[in-house]
Order: C-alpha cells, then structure tokens, then sequence
C-alpha cells in the first residue's frame, strides 16, 4: 500500500473523501428523520481538513459543553468514528425522541441512554453508505457518549490523528427541524484505511 | 496589568509573574505546570502524546510528552529559571471514552501521565501535586506567583491544588 499522507493528499483524493462525508452525513440525516418521524433538512456538509487545535474554536471554544459519541470501526477498514453534537441540540433531540421535553442540568440515566441510541443510529447509517460504496465490510463497535468540554472530548480524535499528522479531517453537517442543531462527524481511518477506500473506488494511489 | 496566556493542544507557554497560563479543556491530553519559585517564572505544556521515539511524525515538539517538557525547561531556563529550583504540577489524562477492550489506543490518557511522570523524574522535577485520571475533561490555569494550579470541571467543584 503506497503511504498516503493526509497533508500531501491531492485535491482528488480530498474531493473524493470530501464526497463520502457527504453522502455519509445525507444518510445520516434520512435516518434521523425516521427517528424522529419528522421532516429533517441538511444544509451542504463541509468537509474541512483542519489544524486540530482549531476544531474546537469551530465548535465555539474548547469549553462548550458537547455530547460525543465515538465508535471503533473494525473489519476491511480500520479507526473509529465521532458524531459530536451541541449539548443543547443533544437534549432537544433526546426530548424529541422521548416524547416529552427534558430540562436541568444533568442527563438522566434515560435521557443518556436515549442520546446513545441517537449516536447509535447516526454513526450507524453513517457508515453503512460508507459500506455500500464502496463494498467494504465495516463493523461499529459499541459506542460510547461523553458529555464535557469540546476540548476534552476532541483530545481523544486530536490523540488519535495525532499519531498521524497535525490535521484532523472533519465533516460538519447543520440539520434542522423546528430548531437548528450542529452535528459534527469526525472521521479517523488509519492511514491503510484511507488507501483501501480510496482503491476500493477504483483510484490507484502512488 | 497581569494577562493570562492561553496554551492551545500540542502546545506550551512560558510566563512570569503576574502573568498566568491557562489551558482549556484538556481530556486525555496532560497538562504540566512547572515554576521556579524564586524568579517566579512558570510554564504550562499541554502535551497530547506520551513518546515520540515512537512515531514517525514527530517533528512538532510540544506534542510529546518527552520532548514538550524538555522544552518548556530549556524555555524556561533562557528566560532565567534554574532547573534545580523547578517544582511541577500536572493534570490531566482523563480516559473520555469507556470501552469494554482496553487497548493501548484507550489507555492513553494514563500512559501520557506515566511518561509526563518520567521524564519529570528524569530531570530530577518533583512533582507538588496531581489532579489527573478519571473520565471528565479539565480546564487550568496556573500562576507562578503562588504556583497555585487552578482546576475546573463540568460540574465539579472549583479546585486549587
């Protein structure tokens, strides 16, 4: 496998992964709708590739408060998954999907596990596209959601690319239903990973 | 007019008194505060990874562990600190995420605090006070005046160590 170096990657391969966020983040949003049993609109995702010190400044400062939820991915592509969400758009989802309004601070014990079946299906349907493209085998593992910081929660995808470079490659898609609600996916394949999806799809690399 | 000095991800800072650093929301990430007490000049690194000899890509120093706190000394030191005097604080290195397997990938908020905890041994740097582990992110700021290391969390009451 030729090495692949997400800071020298040509336009073309960035426009193709570019395009997977895209679809990803559409089935995403269809899932969603179906949910919730309501009307869902996306705006166009952005696929930004950033400097990950200037992710959280995108989601308004290392100290807003987010829900993330992060998943393994395991079989013919290796890495892991992050679907972040506004802890404010979290809960309006997970009134949404209870039936009910949710108020205070804290989560409940259900509201939680509501908010990891959000994540669930989310990331799930995410990957799925992801699967169908480009006809490799792609298994979620257990997700696993953290309320904190946006800097705390994005120190663990930091970490993970870390590994590989300073740049993180990051999709945000706005979705709307009564309320705007800024979800975040951030996509970390190990760097065989991004050759195999990008050969799967007929692009020879090197 | 005392100002404080934000220290980003993969990052460090070296002030004096008045001034202050702060770091916002470290995760796993570990946060290292070291003072000199009597020139009062103090430092913070905000370190993501704990080695690295073991990765390729290793040419931004204020990410490692190793190397960062190796710097913020020799930074530190040219500002006027003596390394004999220096004292350290540290925080940091929540595990964010529970998962059933507890790959090395995990685990790495712990083995940043370990590597944090040996290279400081390593420069012969005791360490005053730690605030490190768990599973919630922190945001700190530290003064060298008093080499207080303020510590906050969501939900959590204020501390100082």
């Amino acid at each position: 496998m030729a090495d692949l170096n997400l800071e020298t990657m040509s336009q073309e391969y960035y426009d193709i992964l570019k395009e997977l966020g895209n679809i990803g983040a559409g089935n995403a949003t269809t899932a969603l709708a179906q949910m919730l049993q309501c009307k869902v609109d996306m705006s166009v995702p952005q696929v930004k590739l950033l400097e990950f010190k200037d992710v959280a400044t995108l989601m308004g400062g290392e100290e807003q408060i987010m829900a993330g939820i992060y998943l393994g991915v395991e079989g013919d592509i290796t890495g892991s998954i992050m679907f972040l969400l506004e802890k404010s758009a979290a809960r309006h989802l997970v009134g949404k999907l209870m039936g009910m309004p949710t108020e205070g601070d804290e989560f409940s014990e259900m509201e939680i596990s509501a908010l990891q079946e959000v994540g669930n299906i989310i990331t799930g349907s995410y990957l799925n596209s992801l699967s169908m493209m480009t006809n490799l085998k792609i298994c979620p593992t257990i997700p696993s959601l953290a309320i904190d910081m946006a800097g705390a929660i994005l120190s663990v995808p930091a970490i993970e690319f870390g590994i590989l470079g300073d740049q993180i490659l990051l999709i945000q898609t706005q979705f709307f239903d009564e309320v705007q609600l800024d979800g975040y996916f951030i996509l970390i394949p190990d760097l065989e990973s991004y050759g195999r999806i990008l050969s799967s799809l007929g692009i020879v690399i090197g | 007019m005392s100002e404080t000095i934000k220290v980003g991800m993969a990052d460090l800072r070296v002030c004096v008194s008045p001034d202050a650093v702060t770091t916002l929301g470290l995760g796993s990430c570990v946060g290292i505060a070291i003072r000199d007490p009597v020139t009062k000049i103090g430092g913070l690194a905000h370190i993501m990874l704990p080695d690295s000899t073991q990765i390729r890509n290793n040419s931004n120093i204020p990410k490692f562990a190793d190397t960062g706190i190796t710097e913020l000394v020799r930074q530190m030191v040219a500002k006027g600190a003596k390394q004999s005097r220096m004292v350290a604080k540290i925080a940091g290195g929540a595990q964010m995420f529970s998962f059933q397997n507890k790959s090395e990938m995990v685990r790495i908020g712990e083995r940043n605090v370990e590597a944090t905890k040996r290279k400081l041994a390593q420069l012969k740097i005791p360490i005053l006070a730690q605030d490190t582990g768990d599973s919630y992110g922190r945001t700190v700021i530290f003064y060298p005046e008093t080499g207080d290391f303020v510590i906050k969390a969501v939900g959590k009451v204020q501390k100082t160590i």
